[in-house]
Formats: C-alpha cells, structure tokens, sequence
C-alpha cells in the first residue's frame, strides 16, 4: 500500500478534482439519462418509466419547431462569428499602427458581452424607436420591428454573439503569429495576391485552430440562453424559442424534470453527432503541422 | 507594340508597389474603424445615455446629454421592493464570486499538477476523461445538478452553496486544462533541483510550480471572476430570496418591472453592475489576451 502510494503520488493531487467530477458532473450525467425515460415530477416524484418523453420531444411540434429554430440559431451565429474573427484577426496581423488599441476595442465585447447588462442594452438598441431603428430612418429607410418581427428577432440575439467576437479573434491571432512569415514572401516573389495568400497559406496552416474554435462554438450555441430569455424571452410568437429555452421552461416552470432531462438529452446527442463529424471530418482538412 | 507593353522600368515598378501598399493600408484601416465603430459605439452610447433624462435618450444619436442628469444614478440606487439595492446586489454578488475564485484557482492548481507532472494508474483514462468534460455541455447537467442541490437543501442557500461548493473540486474543466498546458512549457529543471535540495512534493508545488504558474493562475483568477460576475442561469435557478439576489439577476428584475419609461435608469443599473469588470478589464488586459490564447492554442 505504502509502495503504491509512493509510486502514484500523483493521483492524490487529483483527488479533489475526480470527486468533484463523480458528483457533480458523472453522477447528474448519469441520473438525467434515468430521468429522461421517466414522468419525474420535480414534487410529486417518479411514476411511469418508459420512452413517452422522447416521442414527446420529437414528435411535438412546438419541440420540434424549437430544435429547427436551434439548428438556425446555431448555423447562423457560428459561420458567422468565426468568418468576422478570423478576417479580423488577419488585418491585425499585418504590422498597423495602434493595433493595440483596435484589439482592445474588439476584445471588450467579448468580455462583458455574457453579462446581462449587455442584453438590456441589447433591447434598448433593437427596441422600437431604438437607436437601431433610428440609424435607419436617418438613411431614409423604414426599418423593420426587430424584436416583435419573427424574421428578425432571433437574428438580433445571433448579432449579440458575433459582436462578442473578440476572444475568438484573439485566439486566431495568436494561431496566425505562428504562420512563418517567410511563406508570404516566397508566395509574393511568386506573385499570388493576399487573397491567394491567405486562402492557400493562411487558412490550411491554422485549420487546428479553425477545428477548435468551430466546436467550442458550436457547443456554445446549441446551449444559448441568456440572449433569448433576456431579450425576446422567447418571443416573439416563439421566434427565439430554443431548445435551452424549452428545457428551463419544462424543468422549472412545469417541473417536469423528465421531460426536461429528455430534451436535454436530444440536445446532447445532436452536439455529440456535430463533433464527432468534425473530430472525424478533421482528418481530410485539418493540417497539423508535426505530422511526418 | 502598343505603349502599355513598353518594358517598365524599376522606378515605375517601384512607384506602384508603393502606390498599391499604400491603398491596402488604407482598405485595412477602413475596415478595422468601421468595425471598430460597430464594437465601440453602443457601449460609449450606454454611458452617455445613462445621464440623459428619459425623452432624450431615444431622441437621437448623439453621445453626450444635452442636460445631463443624475436621475437615473438617483433611482438606480434606490432599494427595490425595500429588500435590494444595486450596492447590495453587489455586495451579492461579491460573497459569490471572490470565494469561487480562490476555490477555483487552488483547485484547479492542484489537479493541473497532478495531471501535469506526475504518472500514475488511471491517469490514461482519467485524463482523457477530464478533457472531455471540456466538451461536457452544462445544458444537459442544470436539470440533474438542480435536483442533488435539492435533495441536498441545497436550493436557495443563503450561503450560495450550489453556486460555491463545486468550484472547490476544480469543476470549470477548462482552468485545468489551461494551467495543464501552461505547465508542459515550463522547465523542469528547476523542480529537479528542489527535490535534490529535499523538498517534498508539495513544497515542490508551493514554493516552485506556484511561483512559475503564477501569470496563468491570474488568468485563470480574472476570467472566473468575469464569467461567474456575468452568470445568471445559476442565479435563476439557485438563489430565490431577494436580498440574496446578486446584481445579474437583479439587473434582470429591475428591467422587468420598468414598463419602457425610465431607461436611465435601468441603463443606470446596467453599467454599475458591469463596472467591476471594467475595471478589472482595464487593470488586466493583456493578462486576458495571453491567458486566452494559452488556453485556446495547444503549445
């Protein structure tokens, strides 16, 4: 015994951290997956056990309607964001003047974007006769209700996260310093242009960088709360109702802690399916440079 | 030949390489202060609009009040339903956020030693495991955490337990994860030599790796107090007296109960509540610009 202990020193440092994770992360894991196949109510307690939830949440329509809603949600934002943050995070990298100031300009959003005094100010900007809709009338234009219009309400939520691109971009940049810089000039004596530079240097050098901003994205968005409880609370006519929504909803309103744990659980294995696709996908386009 | 085909000579190749960097500069600014415009604009509109009085801050673009007011500081302040003020959410949200912090920041110093620095049975499973959980999305846990935190008593703890305990089992994975890699680029030359000089393992980490680390665990301090001052799912779901309330939450209610009319003083409200990161923003910048690109790039 004393010999084992002398030998794996080591484990004990990571006792704290592995019963943090039996109890508070392997455990509720687990007991969700029960739960899902169970009509839990939070205080009346366990009834039937059987698959009623999941053919709830799959066959329901305003279930389903919140999953496609995800999917848009979630298609939108990350393409999105990363495009903004890498084209970014590529103009910074030329040597400007004050680009310093510029990153921390983009970087504050980043920061305090989460918090929910930004998701009022949000509502305060998109609002009718905010000062969005008042940018617009200045150009003569007749600007559309952003947050009573379902076409546009979930793209305000989805603006909210791209303008919080700046620790994606941040990320980028350090990736990009890394590209060597004689590359580009071997690529300019040849004479390709800066777009051809960075579709054909750039982009294939940080693609590991690319692949993990693309699944913690991803990860994140399919989990969006705050922007549409905050802002639209879910409105308008269900237009920014999302899957996190519909899960807070049936745990904590109905106390439907089954059927919660069921969406949940659809929601998972959905993310669990987009990162397996990238993780295996990662092979034909992920180019890490101490292969071989 | 036509005259466009004339060979050119070096000065006119040189004129326009000149020509055509300077244009490109030029495009890149253009592009970095429009988006700059974008990024900055609404936050500066924020503070200004928070000493305008309620006709005016709708009534135009404009930065600065014309007849700047402290009305919605005035009202901001004000207790809400006799329980809760802005300072008091504060203060609220403080008795959160600083223990969770140190909780966090030893916690997650420890494990990211053990897995960093030592082998041992379990480690080819147990570390995959905690990367993981890095990819482990909270959504699928609020439910079943929320029903253990009540089985424990948990719910509505005046102590913030639910919001609190975890952080001292080195719970947000990715702190680990970010000190883990911090730790595989330091030397461990100078560890060897603390244990040639007979210090034990955690002297080692006390008096050695904590000093090295030092720079990633301030990264890792200042990103949880950021994320746990802006949390608010856990909040919703764990506090439920008002005066415990902390000021995420209570910045919500205080926007809830206006009925549109005085946003200066919700927007009051708002930018107090977010004045600590601010600062701390300000304080710490690149120390956040280098803990994230750490965190996010393999070394």
């Amino acid at each position: 015994m004393k010999k084992w202990a002398k030998n794996n020193v080591g484990f004990f440092f990571i006792i704290p951290w592995l019963i943090g994770f039996l109890v508070f992360k392997a455990y509720p894991f687990g007991s969700s997956l029960y739960y899902s196949f169970t009509d839990y109510n939070l205080f009346k307690g366990m009834t039937k056990f059987g698959l009623m939830n999941y053919q709830e949440v799959l066959t329901k329509r305003q279930n389903v309607t919140a999953l496609a809603i995800t999917f848009k949600y979630a298609f939108m934002t990350v393409p999105l964001k990363l495009i903004v943050a890498l084209l970014i995070a590529y103009i910074l990298n030329f040597k400007l003047k004050a680009v310093n100031l510029f990153r921390t300009a983009y970087y504050i959003p980043s920061i305090l974007g989460g918090s929910v005094a930004i998701s009022v100010l949000w509502r305060a900007l998109f609002k009718d006769d905010g000062l969005i809709q008042q940018m617009i009338r200045m150009f003569g234009a007749n600007p559309p209700s952003f947050m009573t219009d379902p076409n546009w309400a979930l793209f305000i939520i989805c603006l909210l996260r791209v303008w919080q691109f700046g620790s994606t971009m941040v990320i980028f940049l350090a990736a990009l310093k890394g590209v060597p810089e004689d590359l580009y000039e071997a690529a300019s004596l040849d004479g390709a242009s800066k777009w051809r530079q960075f579709f054909s240097i750039t982009v294939p050098l940080i693609t590991p960088v690319i692949f993990y901003n693309l699944i913690t994205q991803l990860v994140q968005a399919f989990q969006e709360f705050n922007g549409p409880f905050i802002i639209t609370n879910g409105g308008p006519r269900g237009a920014t109702t999302l899957m996190s929504i519909l899960i807070y909803n049936a745990a904590f309103k109905a106390y439907d802690m089954g059927l919660a744990s069921a969406m949940a659980w659809v929601l998972f294995v959905i993310l669990l399916f987009f990162t397996a696709i990238s993780f295996w996908s990662q092979k034909h386009w992920v180019y890490y440079s101490d292969e071989g | 030949m036509t005259n466009s085909n004339k060979p050119r000579t070096a000065e006119e190749i040189n004129a326009e390489v000149i020509r055509k960097r300077r244009i490109q500069t030029i495009v890149r600014y253009v592009v970095l202060i429009i988006v700059g415009i974008f990024m900055v604009y609404p936050l500066v509109w924020m503070v200004g609009a928070t000493f305008k009085d309620n006709n005016e801050i709708f009534a135009g673009l404009n930065i600065l009040p014309m007849h700047p007011t402290l009305e919605g500081y005035r009202n901001a302040v004000k207790s809400y339903g006799g329980d809760i003020n802005i300072w008091k959410a504060l203060i609220n949200t403080f008795t959160i956020v600083i223990p969770k912090v140190i909780f966090t920041v030893i916690s997650a110093t420890i494990t990211a030693y053990g897995f960093g620095r030592f082998e041992f049975t379990g480690k080819k499973i147990l570390y995959p495991i905690m990367i993981s959980t890095l990819f482990l999305p909270q959504v699928v846990l609020n439910v079943p955490q929320y029903i253990l935190y009540n089985k424990l008593g948990w719910v509505g703890s005046p102590l913030y337990l639910p919001l609190i305990v975890p952080s001292l089992f080195a719970c947000d994975t990715y702190f680990i994860f970010m000190l883990v890699q911090f730790l595989h680029n330091v030397p461990r030359e100078l560890e060897e030599a603390a244990k040639i000089d007979g210090c034990n393992v955690v002297q080692t980490l006390v008096q050695v790796i904590v000093p090295m680390l030092m720079p990633a665990i301030v990264s890792c301090a200042l990103f949880q107090f950021m994320w746990s001052s802006n949390d608010f799912m856990g909040p919703l779901l764990y506090v439920n007296t008002p005066a415990k309330y902390p000021a995420s939450y209570f910045v919500k209610l205080s926007m809830d109960s206006d009925a549109g009319f005085s946003w200066n003083r919700v927007l009051a409200t708002s930018l107090i509540s977010i004045m600590p990161s601010i600062i701390i923003f300000f304080a710490a910048q690149d120390q956040f610009v280098e803990g994230i690109s750490a965190g996010g790039v393999k070394g």
